[in-house]
């Protein structure tokens, strides 16, 4: 589900976890194991790319999600949610801060927790395939794993507010012209792109390269904090189970189509 | 609508997803008869965007199920 390959101080993490890398405990669990091992020391960049073939990430596991819920009291709703919220929040504010430069390569869907997931990274790299949407408005919630506060620090509040209130995906060549993107690529060439990318980074002077990045892209604490709070206290409503039942029990073809 | 919009559409589809563009129609169904998914879906909308240099907000393809249609709503970004 989760392979990694280091060369010449590059890690590239790859996802692979059908049907799009959904992202739920089993995912969590391997970007932490992943994490855990990571040697710093050796490292200079990582690449995080998908090898599944719709895309990078379809956004959180709302099957898993569903199950979890049903499978509970709702008193025990609101506990569940806190403890899996911290676990992916920690992931992302790691990701989010380490002390390397990270590459998000991007194609296909990059949707809900996926957009978040790559939102952690330093610099996207996005195939023309690309196209980013948080559709978390349809289930009566926010996104949860720090999306709108990372957007927020990298864009202005104009755009986050089109994608948040309306839902709609944007292409790469979009998010490329709001600044989302920093390189648009052919389709195919996203990680020959983030491999020249890491071979340039990594002549850079480590501490330097740290301090700039330090610098340049401070966590907002405060804000993530906010988020999953507001996220909770909208989930707690009946609204998301509803509308989570609706998705799993629909035979729509088109479940990713908003 | 413009003349080029709906064969440009069909053309596009039919060589992205490998049909033949003479046996799709402007009233086809375009999942069924391009056989895609809602993945292929998504990427077929980023390549008309490309193509037609439009943008095609999602809430605007709700309930788009021809060719034609399809068609319509682009030449109204156009």
């Amino acid at each position: 589900m989760l392979s990694h390959t280091t060369q010449g101080g590059v890690v590239e993490l790859v996802l692979d976890q059908a049907p799009c890398n959904e992202i739920g405990t089993a995912m969590v669990e391997g970007l932490e194991r992943f994490l855990g091992g990571l040697d710093l020391d050796a490292t200079h960049t990582l690449i995080l790319r998908s090898a599944a073939r719709g895309g990078f990430s379809a956004g959180a596991d709302l099957r898993e999600l569903h199950a979890g819920l049903v499978a509970r009291p709702a008193a025990e709703h609101e506990p569940a949610l806190r403890a899996f919220l911290d676990r992916i929040h920690a992931v992302m504010d790691r990701l989010d801060t380490l002390p390397l430069t990270t590459v998000g390569v991007i194609h296909g869907v990059c949707f809900g927790g996926g957009f978040e997931l790559a939102l952690t990274c330093d610099v996207l790299i996005a195939e023309k395939s690309a196209r980013f949407c948080f559709p978390e408005l349809r289930l009566g919630i926010i996104p949860g794993f720090g999306g709108i506060p990372r957007l927020r620090r990298d864009l202005g509040n104009a755009v986050i507010r089109d994608l948040l209130l309306s839902g709609r995906s944007v292409g790469a060549k979009k998010a490329h012209q709001l600044g989302l993107v920093a390189h648009l690529v052919a389709r195919g060439e996203g990680l020959a792109a983030a491999r020249a990318l890491a071979e340039q980074s990594g002549r850079f002077d480590p501490v330097a390269r740290r301090a700039a990045k330090a610098f340049i892209k401070p966590l907002p604490r405060a804000e993530l904090d906010r988020e999953k709070e507001l996220f909770l206290e909208l989930a707690r409503r009946p609204t998301l189970l509803a509308a989570l039942t609706k998705f799993v029990e629909s035979t729509d073809l088109r479940p990713y189509l908003p | 609508m413009a003349a080029d919009t709906l064969p440009t559409l069909i053309k596009l589809a039919a060589a992205r997803y490998g049909a033949e563009a003479t046996k799709l129609g402007p009233d086809d169904d375009i999942f069924e008869s391009l056989g895609i998914d809602s993945f292929q879906a998504v990427e077929l909308i980023s390549d008309l965007e490309d193509e037609f240099d439009v943008e095609l907000p999602d809430y605007e393809l709700q309930g788009v199920k021809t060719f034609s249609a399809l068609a319509a709503k682009i030449d109204k970004r156009r």
